[in-house]
């Protein structure tokens, strides 16, 4: 299908952009990339008053690393992160999800801001964002707010940007050098929406995991941080362990139904990726054994 | 409110200006207004790459894009690419190995498969369907397209030593 009509105005600088947003309200919606927004406008699941378009503000796009601390604008394209040196240089967990990201044509157009803005709970880099433990800045008429990633999303396609917010870059701490990492998804082809995923960052040191943030999506209506793995953290992880603490993952997991797959077939694969994220991020083959019954 | 707005752009090398509609989108800009009926529209959600074109040498999905994002911006269709003789080669090899049927997916096929073959000169098979996943084909199986692409990636290494 086709669009439905609607007005369009090409934001000049954020400040102009904000004002177009706090004029019409909820009336009117942000374009970026457009890579989520036009098929919902074509499918007529979404009808906007007004699109503002964000895309001629070069100061909303680029990777910058100062002070320990990694900025990506919010307009940056998937294809510029999966190019990036940077990226791949002090966020790989970034470098690794931003390749399962749909396909080439799509990953040209999608910005990081709109997938974040978007919130599907199926998309891959809300959950790196909260496994990175980002913060998202936003513009609004009142200035720049700071949001925790694991605060920011609320349910499904919900955050806490009000209609009136620009989500303008986002940010995190560089990894210090034991960091690791582990990002897998299941999918029926390349490209689709994840069926299960996991995002994960951790500090490994002396075969024990001394910190680690694995966090699942396509289990909930929002990116989900494993509480159950809190067991892991500090202590020598065995097989009995691990399996104490998948047991508990699959207790606190209340994954949806859907036509991809079952709430147990979801709670299977998750424990399977827990699983596989713990004996690779330890290098301990053993414990893959024990996860995947 | 949803008032007309004034575009231009290079389509295929050529100066265009022309007064749209803010609700259309590229495929339909091109098809409709400038009659190339070669970008085809399957499923206008993003899912078939049927309407598969390049925008400043970046392959996007026209049903994507509106008419109006591409104010200045250089669009090259299948017709540019064909034209041109960019992928004359890669064409001629589709044919060879009966790589369409239909071909509905064909122009989106071979803009995908050149977007590929122009960034690395030796993908494997797996690259291949990897960058190809985008583009949809009821008819082949996909079989004969990774043929045809691999076939015409070996050909140009033969062919720049």
């Amino acid at each position: 299908m086709k669009a439905s009509a609607f007005s369009y105005a090409r934001a000049t600088s954020i400040d102009n952009a904000i004002e177009l947003l706090a004029a019409h309200g909820d009336g009117a919606k942000v374009l970026s990339g457009g890579q989520s927004l036009m098929p919902a406008m074509n499918l007529r699941l979404l009808a906007p008053q007004l699109i503002v378009d964000i895309g001629a503000l070069a100061e909303l796009r680029g990777i910058t690393v100062a002070g320990g601390l990694m900025r990506v604008g919010a307009l940056t394209r998937h294809c510029e992160l999966l190019k990036s040196g940077a990226i791949t240089l002090h966020a790989p967990l970034v470098a690794e999800a931003i390749a399962h990201v749909a396909h080439p044509a799509i990953r040209n157009r999608g910005t990081i801001g709109g997938s974040l803005a978007h919130a599907d709970p199926a998309a891959e880099l809300p959950a790196c964002m909260v496994a990175l433990n980002a913060t998202i800045i936003v513009r609004g008429v009142a200035g720049e707010r700071r949001i925790a990633a694991a605060d920011f999303f609320k349910g499904i396609y919900e955050t806490v940007l009000s209609p009136q917010d620009l989500l303008v870059a986002v940010e995190w701490a560089i990894a210090p050098g034991n960091s690791a990492h582990y990002f897998h998804e299941f999918a029926r082809r390349h490209g689709d929406y994840a069926i299960v995923g996991l995002a994960a960052q951790a500090v490994v040191e002396n075969g024990r995991l001394i910190d680690f943030r694995p966090v699942l999506f396509s289990v909930g209506d929002r990116p989900q941080l494993a509480r159950a793995a809190a067991s892991l953290v500090n202590v020598a992880v065995s097989p009995a362990r691990l399996s104490q603490a998948l047991q508990a993952l699959g207790e606190e997991l209340d994954p949806p139904e859907d036509q991809a797959a079952s709430a147990s077939m979801r709670r299977h694969l998750a424990k399977v990726l827990l699983a596989q994220c713990v004996s690779k991020l330890l290098n301990r083959p053993d414990l893959n054994a024990g996860g995947s019954a | 409110m949803t008032a007309s707005l004034s575009i231009s752009l290079l389509v295929n090398g050529e100066r265009v200006d022309a007064i749209v509609l803010p609700r259309l989108n590229l495929a339909d800009f091109l098809r409709e207004h400038l009659k190339l009926t070669g970008t085809h529209v399957g499923c206008e959600h993003g899912v078939c790459g049927a309407c598969t074109v390049r925008v400043n040498g970046d392959i996007v999905r026209a049903c994507l894009t509106l008419a109006a994002q591409s104010d200045g911006a250089s669009v090259e269709t299948i017709e540019g690419l064909s034209d041109s003789g960019e992928i004359a080669d890669l064409q001629a090899a589709f044919r060879d190995r009966n790589a369409l049927q239909c071909g509905f997916c064909t122009p989106g096929m071979l803009i995908a498969a050149q977007d590929l073959l122009t960034q690395e000169a030796e993908p494997d098979r797996a690259r291949i369907r990897e960058h190809l996943s985008g583009n949809y084909c009821r008819c082949t199986g996909y079989h004969a397209i990774v043929d045809a692409v691999e076939a015409t990636a070996r050909r140009r290494r033969e062919r720049t030593p």
